[in-house]
């Protein structure tokens, strides 16, 4: 995963890419544009199970699916893990810092007062299982493909510019009535 | 039962804590819980208190879990303590590159006590 960043008194934006290849010369053999996305069908799917799982095993809450009228996700809770390898792209989690704590206090069986900075780690952690358990879903890639140490970042100002340049698979959930989205963005 | 001295190994402090309540609701009485953040840490931790198991990360900086029990196998009074690796890393070739590093045992992140009690317990001798 590359990132660069300016910072000071400019927003800072952030550049990320999970690739195993050059942007300029896809892999010979790789399937065309189309053959992916028919082999994709259902991708959003198996991406909304492994967050159900990650969420119902280690947090101990089920997610819900958002309504038409709740409130849009206003995250200043973010975490990205990389997938290079047959598969590149970038796995996101964004919420807002208070469910962020609330989920790291389920996750730990404490009270959300004392989580402290254990909720960069939870938050962080529950993203690269989710990771993990979308690439053992997907037959194929479970092998083939390697994950990145989670990052974390939290506030609001900043950009994100993602790389993958593919097809984008976004579920919005709600836990504990708070809109949390888990996103994954694909290269080619 | 004698109650087991227990090595985590994670890099996520949280994952530590979690592996550790989820073998205490497995019914694993411990006398001692010992962790460490990577792979060099926990062979320093291995050589330095006997131990009756361990359970570690394959994904950690410095030295991941892998190189951990491959070294860990080289110390002689560590070569029979089962170690039970926990990770995202689910593939069938990911399984067999920890089983032949000289792991005793495999589960996947996420996991519930009951696959903890299924899989790990039976590998402490009494």
């Amino acid at each position: 995963m590359d990132q660069s960043s300016k910072t000071g008194q400019e927003r800072v934006q952030i550049h990320l890419s999970a690739r195993a290849t050059s942007r300029s010369s896809p892999a010979a053999g790789r399937p065309s544009g189309e053959t992916r996305s028919k082999s994709r069908e259902g991708w959003r799917d198996v991406l909304e199970k492994a967050a159900c799982e990650v969420f119902e095993i280690m947090v101990g809450t089920s997610l819900g699916r958002v309504t038409e009228d709740s409130p849009p996700v206003n995250a200043d809770f973010t975490a990205m893990v990389g997938i290079a390898g047959s598969l590149c792209g970038v796995l996101s989690l964004r919420t807002s810092s208070q469910s962020a704590s609330r989920m790291a206090a389920k996750m730990l069986g404490i009270e959300e007062d004392e989580v402290g900075e254990n909720v960069q780690d939870a938050f962080g952690e529950t993203c690269n299982m989710i990771a993990g358990s979308f690439k053992s879903r997907i037959p194929g890639i479970a092998d083939s493909c390697a994950l990145s140490v989670p990052t974390v970042i939290s506030g609001k100002d900043y950009a994100l510019y993602s790389l993958a340049d593919g097809e984008r698979f976004e579920v919005i959930f709600s836990f504990e009535g708070k809109p949390f989205s888990v996103t994954l963005d694909l290269h080619g | 039962m004698k109650p087991a001295r227990v090595l985590i190994v994670d890099d996520s402090s949280v994952m530590r804590k979690i592996v550790g309540r989820a073998l205490r609701q497995a019914g694993l009485e411990m006398e001692q819980v010992l962790e460490a953040s990577n792979g060099s840490e926990a062979l320093t931790v291995a050589r330095e208190h006997p131990l009756d198991l361990i359970l570690s990360d394959i994904n950690m900086p410095m030295m991941d879990g892998l190189e951990f029990v491959r070294q860990l196998r080289t110390i002689e009074a560590a070569q029979d303590i089962p170690v039970v690796m926990i990770t995202t890393e689910a593939g069938e070739a990911h399984v067999v590159q920890a089983l032949s590093s000289g792991a005793s045992g495999y589960i996947r992140k996420p996991f519930t006590p009951d696959q903890i009690k299924e899989r790990v317990i039976p590998l402490l001798r009494g």
